[in-house]
């Protein structure tokens, strides 16, 4: 089965074909290719979220990149939610209509699903079951996936996102937004002492996060400091300590709550070397497999959704011909193909 | 103006949760657009926080920074929390089908308005939320005639004890 993926559900547009043989044929993200003879030769400078006049370019070159015309595709996904209706709506009526024109079955695909099976792409893939930390700029998540559409939420932030507090606090160090990975660069330059941080949550029972307070920790903690380079690379080195603390201690409190030994870290931040080291050592002291999908697939794609989508295709599950998506969708309202809802 | 001064984040949720009342009341008439003003920290999305509690919203409040708009649909009225913290140019606004927000029941509240620019229906209530000494203080002004009673009577008695210290201009 060959089938083509469409992400649209916020700032990327990202298009990919999956085969269940041969894998993934191609995927590209709009902000991240050259387009050719589309816009002749020229690429114009199109807005963050401007996914109407991005999509079917993009559909067209991922198509000639895989070798594939839309006679050998099986079906076609797109994102059905959650996420900015209006962005939603776009990839739906796209790609539910191709799906019409070519005479294939189509799909919308929850986006934090796909997010949970992209490691699948990988070799070795995780076996069922795995926890998930999710940690992003948009999410901060810890998941017990089981399989296919059985997934129970463990925990997942009360404020900001991982990431997001990574970027706005390298905003506050002077470093640009987003900063996430600069700030992780400075901290290599640094070391404890500076200010004393706090670790949202990590005392408290339960798997939320709340990183908001970290955030604005940073920003009253450095009111009386003068910020010389050594002294922000001190802060910064403080802050990813505290934030790795927090993600490894939930992390492993998930494993050792369900017994499940697999753990996949995905999303922006499962980038973060500092954050590899700590799992990777904490993890394999406790006997725990760690997997980190390529980052490419950590972040909005398409090759999720097409992944996903073929997964539900295939056993049967479609869309009916109206289209439809949704803002707010809630994971563990997902059930695996066939079940009754 | 009403200014409040705001010793903690508790303080800063308990005003948005005093709003509560009068915003659903104000918004049934024609939507509503509050921006929120601020830096980073200072509790923008705490107050949002306490105002949806107050509007009777029992789930969570995730920071809208990266999804940009968080809709919440309640009883008396329906709520569109955006953030425009990411928008590189007011014209992005045109992709968030803003329009569609502007409607009898609707409370649009926008943290980050100043990146809106014209594109961005005026405030017919702006807070702006800034560090003051080891909290932070509120300046409420009215951008509208129907919000002036509200922001009036922020400065009367029956406001918690933790949020005093008011003044009015």
């Amino acid at each position: 089965m060959r089938v083509l993926g469409i992400e649209t559900s916020c700032d990327e547009t990202g298009v990919a074909v999956v085969d269940d043989r041969a894998g993934l044929l191609a995927h590209a993200l709009y902000s991240q290719v050259r387009l050719h003879a589309e816009f002749g030769g020229v690429v114009p400078e199109l807005a963050s979220r401007d996914h109407v006049r991005k999509l079917l370019p993009l559909v067209d070159q991922v198509l000639a990149e895989a070798g594939t015309t839309p006679a050998e595709l099986d079906g076609v996904a797109y994102t059905g939610g959650p996420g900015l209706i209006g962005a939603l709506l776009v990839g739906a009526c796209a790609g539910r209509s191709l799906a019409w024109a070519w005479g294939v079955p189509a799909i919308g695909v929850h986006h934090m699903e796909a997010h949970l099976l992209a490691p699948m792409l990988e070799s070795p893939a995780p076996a069922f079951p795995f926890i998930a930390l999710l940690v992003s700029g948009g999410h901060s998540m810890l998941v017990e996936v089981q399989g296919l559409g059985q997934y129970r939420v463990l925990g997942e932030t009360l404020d900001d996102a991982a990431g997001e507090a990574f970027d706005k606090t390298a905003k506050v160090l002077g470093l640009g937004y987003p900063g996430g990975p600069a700030l992780a660069q400075l901290a290599t330059a640094g070391g404890p002492g500076r200010l004393s941080l706090p670790r949202p949550m990590l005392r408290r029972p339960g798997l939320d996060f709340s990183f908001s307070g970290l955030k604005t920790a940073v920003i009253i903690g450095i009111r009386d400091l003068e910020l010389d380079e050594k002294t922000r690379a001190d802060v910064a080195w403080e802050f990813q300590e505290a934030m790795v603390d927090v993600l490894v201690g939930k992390s492993l409190r998930a494993v050792e709550q369900t017994g499940i030994r697999r753990l996949v870290v995905a999303g922006g931040v499962g980038a973060n070397r500092r954050l590899r080291e700590r799992l990777t050592g904490d993890a394999a002291a406790l006997g725990v497999e760690v997997f980190y999908p390529r980052l490419e697939f950590c972040t909005d794609n398409g090759a999720m959704i097409a992944y996903a989508g073929m997964l539900r295709l295939k056993a049967g599950e479609a869309a009916s011909s109206s289209i439809e998506a949704r803002a707010r969708w809630d994971l563990e309202t997902l059930r695996p193909p066939g079940a009754s809802v | 103006m009403t200014r409040i001064f705001l010793p903690d984040a508790a303080a800063t949720a308990a005003l948005g949760a005093r709003l509560a009342p009068g915003l659903a009341a104000a918004c049934q008439a024609g939507p509503v657009v509050v921006h929120l003003e601020g830096p980073l920290g200072a509790g923008k999305t705490t107050l949002v926080r306490g105002l949806l509690r107050g509007l009777g919203h029992e789930g969570r409040v995730r920071s809208p920074t990266f999804t940009l708009l968080e809709p919440y649909e309640l009883p008396d009225c329906e709520v569109m929390h955006l953030d425009l913290y990411r928008l590189a140019d007011p014209a992005e606004l045109d992709y968030l089908g803003l329009e569609d927000l502007l409607r009898p029941g609707g409370l649009v509240l926008v943290e980050w308005a100043e990146r809106g620019g014209d594109r961005l229906p005026g405030a017919d209530l702006k807070l702006a939320l800034d560090y003051q000494d080891a909290g932070r203080c509120a300046r409420c002004t009215a951008g509208s005639g129907r919000l002036e009673p509200l922001v009036a009577a922020l400065a009367q008695a029956g406001e918690p004890a933790s949020s005093r210290r008011i003044e009015t201009k």
